[in-house]
């Protein structure tokens, strides 16, 4: 490009945006405000409104304005591999600049019609996933958990097992010790070739945290797509981007819709969910994502504008009957599951699921007559001792078992504490797998 | 053609500066490297135009070229557009290049090279007015109307029609005259604007058809009528989705239009690699044949989400004016509440509740007022049935959507969470639901000779027999089981049978998925019988035991095909169980 204007006159700031006259800026091009990284969010005739990531402390009314010429890039090659970059895609670990082709950050949509059935099993051996909540490749899904609850731990503990080629970590307002976590993870287990963290620390400005899911699934689509790769991005936490957006539209006077938000985050969460696809050629992207919640509160408008974007949610809770984190059974919820359980996993897998979680339902019924001073009668007491052994032997998070183990112990669940018509499972699956020996319950 | 230039950009909003007159909702294009991107008019001040552009603004220039094109946002209609999927400005997908959608790529909704066999249905001579059909021909295995273009207005005489025979879609299929002897030729193809209603017919009368959706609680006890209106609020993770795909994949329609709006591209996917290989139970066609899907799902451009719904319509519509049975669903009209919110914001407009725009109640209003069952100008009937899903926000009906649309359409579909919670599917919440169809007395004469005698009144008994047992439940949970009488157990046993055996039905099930309207009524008497019956037990613990095992035995039916020897072998063990259990609970008839 060669000669670039500086402009030195701004006319307006905020604590996120400045405004300037300014000649043939566009929408959503990348500019540098006094070489800090800013990007254009308005044109107006000739004023031009920047939203400045770092924040616009220390920006005078006299400080030089660059513009790029082109919005957020990323260069993409194989080089990516087992780096740490930050929002802007530099390194921050010290090594070689990136090369490779240059792209835009949020690129275009896949052609719904090139676009393939997600219907591969993503295995995790978490029975309160793999058995309830069963994971595919190509799916969207993200942890909604407490700020207290391991939710990090439980998201690289599933990154390790699952089988994937490229793991993609985009880390938005973590803790230091977060972050160090993930990274002495990642290289205990020894797979620092095939992960790529895009991070901003909590220490980082948080209107950073704005480029890293289109950092990270820009490097995704690379990955899944360039090479045909099974890629698996995870994304934490996308209440500090949501929280960043409210920021923004904040200082740009928007009318805010529920919960102070933007009107347009369901569309935003939406633009970087939606990168998660299954291609013809075999490459994938599967997103999981941790949207923390206030007090397990999910109609706060981020969880649940989530909730109508991703497929399904996973809730961790704590079981305090035997003193460990579940994947709650009730709340949590694979939509995908459908594509591959009981086809690509044994055939009894959908009505062993149901089965379980149904009388487990039973049980929390029986809990709350018991909390309120009421006789249990005798299926009730059946009902809870089944409960403490199905959150123990196959909802608890520590469980590692390959699936066809997780219904074997399922059926096992039921033939020690029901009856044979207490358990409601189609007659052909009955009389293959319930075996009137082992009944305890005749 | 009027010109203008782009004075400024903030996200999909565009200003331009105009020279000369702009139309409300006119279509401009804007010219950007080498591309045309489309984009409506939505606000004229002075020369300074506001638009909505179906796109990604992030190629435009401030300065570039601005081309008001004088028309409105229009569909083509004409035969193919059966099986097509469209985005939300109707081009189709499937001609589209690359994985990916290039910024400004346009494609042609029909297909101009492919032959249709066109059989005339009018004589020269005759006087015909818009709508009126001029012939037929074959797409997929629909007779597709060739209809006297909507625009035209008055009587026009025929001159010519072609004869029999295989023609293109642009060929001139037959030559009117107007009164003022203004000489028109006729294809098979026509534009309409999608915001505006197709009116060519006689008169729209009150539904009073039941259209079979082929799910249990729907049909018998919350059933749509032909050219009914529907909607269907629920949570996330309730069963929207699904529960709309059940419809889509059951019903007894001719025509089916799916519109994915601003929903998950998977769920589009689905629908794409499924519906050519599942067979409509009514015609034994694949799914697909009757089918269009228009998506645009949520990662496309936002103000397209808007489009998408009115295409949708239209191509309803123009199927109704061939006399066909035409069924609709959007999922979901919240995302396209939500894009005219964030256009509002935009905008700086004024906001309503919830910062949605405050025309909000009337523009969902008017659009769920297109649909309805009509008598054509031949005499004929057609109808638009029109279900749409809302997504409220934390799952609080109390929202500006889910209320606009509660004042307009006769059926609401309630999903709970909490049967969701407990895997009770189709989560629809039987008692907060309700059809209105069941009060009009048109409905209840229609099924007292479709149906049974009596139909409707059957119907309500069994809403109270649900309501009854839900307040037995509530007694026995705050007085304790033993502290009520056995016979409260009883009530709310009977409603849970209910609750098993005719709300929660299996989509998943390849029989239990889709019931015959015959099928429903045999287990409906069934289960009312049954409600009739008096039960003497001793113990409460017994009447669960017992509706257990009718629970049991009624799903296995469920899970037969109808008539099946399985299904006879299940109806003599529930036989049995309903007379044996009397030993020690006496049962009486």
């Amino acid at each position: 490009m060669g000669f670039k204007r500086i402009y030195t006159k701004i006319s307006n700031i905020t604590k996120a945006t400045c405004t300037l006259k300014a000649e043939g800026a566009r929408f959503g091009e990348l500019a540098k405000v006094n070489g800090m990284p800013a990007q254009v969010i308005s044109v107006m005739g000739e004023d031009v409104t920047l939203q400045v990531f770092s924040g616009t402390e220390g920006i005078s009314s006299h400080s030089d304005v660059i513009f790029t010429g082109s919005p957020p890039i990323l260069k993409v090659s194989d080089l990516l591999a087992g780096r740490f970059l930050n929002g802007y895609g530099e390194p921050i670990d010290g090594g070689p600049e990136l090369r490779g082709e240059t792209r835009a950050i949020k690129g275009n949509a896949v052609n719904p019609v090139k676009r393939s059935k997600p219907s591969t099993l993503l295995a995790t051996g978490i029975a309160g996933i793999d058995l309830n909540n069963t994971l595919v490749t190509g799916q969207k899904i993200p942890f909604f958990a407490d700020p207290d609850q391991p939710y990090n731990q439980v998201l690289a503990e599933v990154a390790m097992r699952a089988e994937a080629d490229k793991i993609i970590l985009g880390g938005m307002g973590l803790s230091n010790d977060d972050y160090l976590f993930f990274k002495n993870t990642f290289s205990k287990a020894g797979v620092l070739n095939k992960i790529v963290c895009f991070i901003n620390t909590s220490e980082n400005p948080p209107l950073e945290r704005l480029l890293i899911p289109d950092m990270a699934c820009t490097a995704a689509e690379y990955f899944a797509n360039d090479q045909k790769q099974k890629v698996l991005v995870l994304l934490t936490d996308m209440t500090l981007y949501a929280d960043a957006l409210a920021i923004v539209a904040n200082k740009m006077d928007q009318i805010p819709s529920k919960d102070s938000m933007p009107g347009s985050l369901y569309s935003d969460l939406a633009s970087i969910y939606e990168k998660s696809v299954q291609f013809a050629h075999g490459g994938s992207i599967t997103i999981i994502a941790v949207t923390t919640l206030n007090e397990g509160d999910i109609t706060h408008a981020i969880p649940d504008n989530t909730g109508y974007i991703t497929e399904g949610q996973l809730f961790l809770k704590q079981d305090a009957d035997i003193g460990k984190v579940i994947i709650d059974p009730f709340r949590s919820l694979s939509r995908l599951k459908q594509n591959v359980i009981g086809k690509k996993t044994r055939e009894d897998h959908p009505q062993v699921m149901n089965a379980l979680v149904r009388l487990y339902a039973d049980a929390m019924d029986a809990k709350t007559k018991k909390e309120n001073g009421f006789d249990l009668n005798e299926y009730d007491k059946r009902c809870l001792a089944f409960a403490k052994d199905y959150s123990r032997k196959l909802l608890a998070v520590d469980v590692n078992i390959p699936i066809d183990q997780m219904l074997d112990t399922g059926w096992q669940l039921l033939q020690t504490y029901f009856k044979k018509f207490e358990v409601g499972i189609k007659e052909n699956i009955m009389d293959h797998y319930w075996d009137d020996e082992k009944t305890v319950n005749a | 053609m009027n010109t203008g230039k782009v004075t400024g950009v903030i996200s999909n909003l565009i200003f331009i500066e105009a020279h000369g007159a702009v139309t409300q909702n006119e279509i401009c294009l804007i010219h950007s490297e080498n591309k045309q991107l489309m984009a409506e008019v939505i606000r004229v001040t002075g020369t300074q135009v506001s638009a909505q552009l179906f796109e990604t603004s992030m190629t435009i220039k401030m300065g570039s070229l601005v081309d008001f094109t004088g028309r409105m946002l229009e569909v083509e209609l004409g035969p193919g557009i059966l099986s097509k999927k469209y985005d939300g400005l109707q081009n189709d997908l499937t001609k589209m290049s690359g994985l990916f959608i290039e910024i400004g790529q346009t494609t042609p909704p029909l297909d101009s090279d492919v032959y249709y066999n066109f059989t005339p249905l009018i004589q020269p001579g005759e006087t015909v007015h818009a709508g009126d059909w001029l012939g037929s021909v074959k797409e997929n295995w629909i007779d597709h109307k060739i209809m006297v273009p909507f625009v035209l207005k008055g009587a026009y005489t025929v001159v010519s029609v072609v004869k029999k025979g295989d023609y293109l879609i642009n060929d001139v299929m037959a030559v009117l005259t107007s009164e003022k002897d203004e000489k028109i030729e006729v294809t098979m193809v026509q534009k309409w604007p999608v915001k505006r209603a197709i009116n060519a017919f006689q008169q729209k009368i009150r539904p009073h058809k039941i259209l079979q959706t082929g799910l249990r609680v729907i049909d018998t006890l919350n059933p749509m009528a032909e050219g009914g209106t529907g909607y269907i609020p629920g949570p996330f993770g309730t069963g929207k989705t699904v529960l709309q795909q059940a419809i889509a994949k059951n019903s007894k329609a001719d025509v089916l239009i799916v519109v994915a709006c601003g929903e998950r591209a998977n769920e589009v996917v689905e629908i794409f690699t499924e519906f050519p290989k599942l067979t409509d139970p009514d015609t034994g066609r694949t799914l697909d044949d009757k089918t269009t899907i228009i998506c645009n799902t949520s990662n496309m451009p936002v103000a397209a989400r808007e489009a998408s719904v009115y295409v949708g319509m239209t191509l309803a519509e123009y199927y109704r004016a061939m006399g066909l049975k035409v069924l609709i669903l959007a999922d979901s009209t919240s995302r396209w509440a939500q894009a005219l919110r964030e256009m509002s914001n935009r905008m700086e407009e004024l906001p309503g509740p919830d910062a949605f725009p405050v025309e909000l109640p009337a523009t969902i209003a008017n659009f769920y007022s297109r649909a309805g069952i009509t008598q054509l100008n031949n005499g004929a009937w057609g109808s638009v049935t029109f279900i749409g899903t809302v997504s409220p926000a934390g799952g609080n009906f109390k929202e500006p959507v889910t209320e606009s649309t509660s004042k307009v359409a006769r059926c609401f579909y309630a999903l709970s969470q909490k049967r969701a919670d407990a895997k009770r599917y189709p989560a629809i919440d039987p008692i907060a639901s309700y059809s209105k169809y069941l009060d009009y007395p048109e409905f209840v004469e229609n099924t007292d000779t479709s149906l049974q005698k009596g139909w409707v009144a059957l119907v309500k008994k069994c809403k109270d027999l649900i309501r009854n047992g839900l307040e037995a439940r509530d007694q026995i949970s705050i007085l304790g089981d033993d502290a009520v009488p056995v016979e409260y157990h009883v009530v709310f046993w009977k409603s849970e049978m209910i609750d098993f055996a005719l709300i929660q039905q299996d989509s998943f099930d390849d029989v239990d998925m889709n019931n015959s309207l015959e099928r429903q009524r045999y287990m409906f008497n069934k289960l009312m019988d049954i409600g009739d019956m008096e039960f003497t037990f001793t113990e409460f613990e017994e009447v669960a035991t017992f509706f257990k095992q009718l629970i049991n035995i009624l799903k296995q039916m469920n899970y037969a095909p109808f008539d099946s020897a399985q299904f006879k072998k299940h109806k003599k063990e529930l036989d049995k169980a309903l007379l044996h259990n009397g030993e020690k609970m006496v049962t009486q008839l």
